[in-house]
Formats: C-alpha cells, sequence, structure tokens
C-alpha cells in the first residue's frame, strides 16, 4: 500500500500480503483434472469463484486452483487458501476451514492445528473481522472448499 | 401543476441542518451521507412528527369514537390528502396507502393483473426496472400462463424507445416502467412513452421510488394509470409508500388481502367490500410511519420540488464533471437526461472495497448490482459504485467524495 494512506484501519485491512495476493492471485484458473470442484456465490454482492481440486488415492490435496471475480478480500482469500490446503490431507484441509471461519467469525484461536499446517498466513486477513460486512467475502472460498470435500457442487454465503 | 419554468437556484445550505443524522462522525470523520437513492434521511419535522404522535395521539384508526382515535385517524386521513395534493391526484379515493413500492407493485400484479391475464397475453417492463418492478410481474405470469417480454437499453443505460415501441403490441396488456433508474439515474421521457402506449391500449404502472423525491410529479399529466412510489426514499419513514391508481380502474379491482377496515359488512354468507381506497387496505396500517410521510410531503412543499429538481440537478452535473477529472475513472450510466444518481468504477478496484475505503473516511456510498442485476448483466459488471444524491448535499459533499476516491487509487496503487 502507498505511504500516502494514513489510516491505520485501512492498513489492517488492506495490508500488503492482501494486496499483492488479490492483484496476483496464486494457482488462478482452472484445473481440467480436478476430481472435486464447487461454486461458492454471494448473492448480496454477486461475488463468484470456482474452487477446483485434486485429491489423490490417499486423500491428499494433489493440486488446486479457483477461478471467478471478486473484490481485493475475497480474491486474497481464495489465493491464500490455495496456498495453505495445497498437500494437506483432506482432514487437515477441514481442520484449516474450522479454524479460518471461527477465527473470523468468533474470534476464537484454532485449537492446536497439525504440524503441516501453515496457518500463520492467514492472520493477515484479521482485519476483516472490525469489518462485519465483510467477513462473508474472506469466508467465501473457504465455504467453496468445505462444500467440495463435501461433494456439494455449490453453496452460499447466505 | 402550474409551476414557473424556471426559478433561481437557492442556498440550501439551510436546510441541512434540518437532518440531524448527517450531523455526526463516522470513523472519525464529518459523515458524508451519498446513498439516499437506497434511503434517505429524515428531517426533524418528520422525527418530531413521528415522535408527537406516539407521545401523544396514538390509537388505533376508524374504529373508535374515543378522542384519541379520532385524532389519529385526523393525522392519518390528512398525510392521504396531502399525498394526493402533492401529486396531483384527482381524488383521495386514488392514494392507497402500502408499506412502499413493492407491495404497491405487487398489488397492481395481484389485484389488477392475476384475474386479467391470460395464457398468449403479455406484460412489457424495460431492462432498467428493480428487482420490485420485474419479480412481481414474473411471479403473476407464471400464475396466468402470460408471457414477460423485455425491452432493451443501450450503452448509454436508456432504453432502447424503437425497440419498446415495437415490443407494444395488441397482446400487451400492462407496461411496468421506472421513473428514474436507481442504478443509472437514467431519466425516462414518460409522457412519450406513456402517450404510446396508451394508443396501443396498455395499461401503465409507473415505478416512482426514484422519481417523486427528485422532481415535481403530476399523475394526471403523465397520463398513467398507476404510480408507485416509497416514504422512505422521500425522507419519511420506512414502511410507507403509495398506488395512485385511477379511480376507474381501482373500482374495477378486486381486493388485494382480506381484513379488518377493508369491508363495510361481513357474514359468513357474503362479504361486502369497503370503499375505495379502504378496500386495499386491511388491517391496522402503519399509521406513525403515515404520520411522518404526511410530514415529509409538507416539508418537500414547503422548499418545492422544482427548486429541489434544480439543486439536484446542478449538484449531479457538478459530481460528473469531478468525477470526470479522476484517473481511471469509468462513469457507468451517461444517459442524456439522468437525476440524483451516478455509478461508477474506478480502475479494476472492485466496488466493494470501494464502499470501504470510503465508508474509512465517513463517506457513504452504496456498492453493487443496487438490485438491479439485469442492468449489471447487460453491461457486463458484477456490480458499480454509486454515489446517489439527496436535497441536503452540497458541493463539499462532492469534494470529499473526490478526495476519498484519490485515496483508493493510493490504497491500490
Amino acid at each position: 500500500m502507498n505511504a500516502a494512506v494514513d489510516n491505520p484501519q485501512l492498513q489492517n485491512l488492506y495490508r500488503e500480503l492482501i494486496l499483492d495476493h488479490a492483484t496476483k492471485p496464486r494457482n488462478f484458473g482452472r484445473l481440467a483434472a480436478a476430481t472435486h470442484n464447487a461454486e461458492g456465490i454471494n448473492p448480496l454482492c454477486g461475488d463468484r469463484l470456482s474452487l477446483y481440486l485434486c485429491i489423490d488415492a490417499g486423500s491428499r490435496i494433489d493440486s488446486i486452483s479457483f477461478e471467478g471475480s471478486g473484490c481485493a478480500i475475497s480474491l486474497a482469500s481464495a489465493s491464500l487458501l490455495t496456498e495453505t490446503v495445497k498437500q494437506l490431507c483432506v482432514a487437515d484441509a477441514q481442520a484449516c476451514f474450522t479454524a479460518f471461519t471461527q477465527r473470523l467469525t468468533q474470534g476464537t484461536n484454532p485449537e492446536a492445528l497439525p504440524a503441516a499446517v501453515g496457518f500463520d498466513k492467514l492472520h493477515a486477513l484479521d482485519g476483516v473481522r472490525e469489518h462485519p460486512s465483510r467477513i462473508k467475502c474472506a469466508t467465501l472460498a473457504w465455504h467453496a472448499l468445505h462444500a467440495a470435500l463435501h461433494q456439494q457442487p455449490l453453496t452460499t454465503t447466505e | 401543476m402550474n409551476l414557473p419554468q424556471s426559478q433561481p437556484i437557492r442556498d440550501f445550505s439551510d436546510y441541512r441542518s434540518d437532518f440531524p443524522g448527517l450531523h455526526q462522525t463516522v470513523n472519525g470523520q464529518p459523515l458524508v451521507y451519498l446513498d439516499s437513492a437506497a434511503s434517505a434521511q429524515q428531517p426533524t419535522p418528520v422525527i418530531e412528527a413521528v415522535a408527537r404522535y406516539q407521545r401523544e395521539d396514538h390509537a388505533n384508526v376508524h374504529r373508535g369514537v374515543h378522542t384519541l382515535s379520532h385524532r389519529a385517524t385526523e393525522l392519518y386521513e390528512g398525510a392521504r390528502d396531502k399525498l394526493c395534493e402533492f401529486i396531483n391526484a384527482n381524488s383521495r379515493a386514488e392514494i392507497i396507502l402500502t408499506s412502499g413500492t413493492t407491495e404497491s407493485i405487487n398489488l397492481v400484479a395481484q389485484s389488477y393483473c392475476r384475474g386479467m391475464l391470460k395464457p398468449g397475453d403479455q406484460v412489457l417492463i424495460t431492462s432498467l426496472e428493480h428487482h420490485s418492478n420485474i419479480v412481481p410481474w414474473q411471479l403473476v405470469c407464471e400464475q396466468t400462463g402470460a408471457e414477460l417480454i423485455v425491452a432493451p437499453i443501450n450503452d448509454r443505460g436508456e432504453v432502447e424507445l424503437d425497440e419498446l415501441y415495437e415490443l407494444m403490441t395488441g397482446r400487451v396488456r400492462l407496461l411496468g416502467i421506472g421513473h428514474v433508474s436507481n442504478a443509472l439515474g437514467s431519466i425516462n421521457p414518460l409522457h412519450d412513452i406513456i402517450r404510446r402506449a396508451k394508443q396501443a391500449g396498455i395499461t401503465v404502472l409507473v415505478d416512482g421510488a426514484q422519481g417523486v423525491p427528485h422532481m415535481p410529479v403530476d399523475v394526471q399529466a403523465l397520463g398513467c394509470d398507476f404510480y408507485a412510489f416509497s416514504g422512505h426514499k422521500m425522507f419519511g419513514p420506512t414502511g410507507t409508500g403509495v398506488l395512485w391508481g385511477r379511480e376507474s380502474v381501482l373500482e374495477s379491482m378486486p381486493p388485494y388481502q382480506g381484513g379488518g377496515d377493508m369491508i363495510l359488512e361481513v357474514s359468513f354468507d357474503k362479504t361486502v367490500f369497503n370503499d375505495l381506497p379502504y378496500k386495499f387496505e386491511a388491517g391496522t396500517p402503519n399509521i406513525s410511519g403515515v404520520v411522518g410521510l404526511g410530514a415529509a410531503v409538507d416539508y418537500l412543499s414547503a422548499i418545492g420540488m422544482e427548486a429541489i429538481s434544480h439543486h439536484e440537478t446542478s449538484l449531479h452535473d457538478y459530481m460528473v464533471q469531478q468525477l470526470s477529472t479522476i484517473e481511471g475513472m469509468r462513469l457507468v450510466g451517461t444517459a442524456r437526461q439522468q437525476a440524483s444518481v451516478q455509478s461508477f468504477m474506478l480502475n479494476e478496484i472492485h466496488p466493494h472495497d470501494l464502499g470501504t475505503i470510503l465508508d474509512h473516511q465517513g463517506i457513504a456510498i452504496r456498492t453493487g448490482h443496487h438490485c438491479a442485476m439485469p442492468v449489471m448483466q447487460r453491461l457486463g459488471l458484477p456490480g458499480t459504485a454509486r454515489a446517489s444524491l439527496g436535497l441536503y448535499n452540497n458541493h463539499d459533499d462532492i469534494d470529499r467524495l473526490i478526495a476519498g476516491l484519490e485515496k483508493a487509487r493510493q490504497v491500490f496503487a
């Protein structure tokens, strides 16, 4: 963020890492060989993200990608999600979903996550907690992950 | 209405002090309220009228012989008289008090259309409409086997009149059309459109939610059959609104809801319905809200709708001119006739991020699809940022908006 922006709350929401992932989302695109996928829709704002996963025979997320349109918060959260759960087993990814949504909606810290989980990066989204109207932006991709892991093709934030 | 063709632009700064909601800080900054198209702030006379009614005059209307019931009835019916005069209705029997524009349109769809539409009939709307001027027609078309057809808009956000007129065939039974687009601010040329529709024998409903707060409205001069609007967009309380209907049309329609107040006599064999307008007002109404709406009409009438229209037009011109100076600005909706609303996009910044960044600076705008998803689909956008004006806005508000948008550009630089 430009140093001219002096508002601490704004800086807390739009941290460097968030803007970086929003403008250059990682793992962006469609995964042709996806074994699991789901679409997340936020009907209030029209944001729409599709999540694609390749889960191998050992229940490990071998590869993951997403595509769609959304605000900086929802794009950054989706991008960070793909980095976080790639190469995790399904159970650990599910634990990440629970931990992340609880941290944002209830402000509670997750119970100890397996050592394989790189959760700390997701703390960049903590600023969203102060913006109740934006929490659904941050959790959209995560709800799509939850739906994909449960073989539900479509989920909404409502 | 015989209004002077032009009046000098009045100094509106005095009116601003009438709105207590405007005088507060939000996120440490003085509030700039640019979301009146969603809901307008209320002036002290409206707030006080509601409070006085609640404190001193509350009872049920049309029922009691006691003093309070009489007072409540006088205030409630007094508001109807004010509304009648405000839009130049022919008679107070034509003013149906509803919960808002949405209920007004649903009333017409269900009471006027449901018994009349047959398979093969058509209801005509435009691509510019708010969801509440789309979905009630979809529902009644599903119920009756009629077809909903839609006239397109051009890239500026104007209804394509030639194509609209081509669609006005003998199959069309009703045209539902907005006065002013809530998403793009386009003013429809209603006089021409209604004249053409009437020549084709089509009943016309106008969604006036974004018209009434911003310009003089004369329903008799317009020549439509129904005109619907909301109280809370014209500086009155939420949960109030009006369906104006031509008396002969209203007379021909069956009741919309059954209950108290809409009957003359009830037995288990037969019910005799009450006269207009009460036939369409079942149950105890939103009395305090309507009292407040009456006060809003008084407030607007004292300033003059012509003067308000002039003030807002000049401010809208200034807003468009200033927005255009921002690098990366794309104005969405550039109709040649526009009122009070301007939608826009700034670079690749998502409208929600713009809304949040402006809110941090105390500036309230609306972001998203504005309950007009077909408009957004037509323009290929997920949504827009929208600044909308009320009579209380001024040049400082626009300057703060521009400075706020410059900051948003820096955040995403």
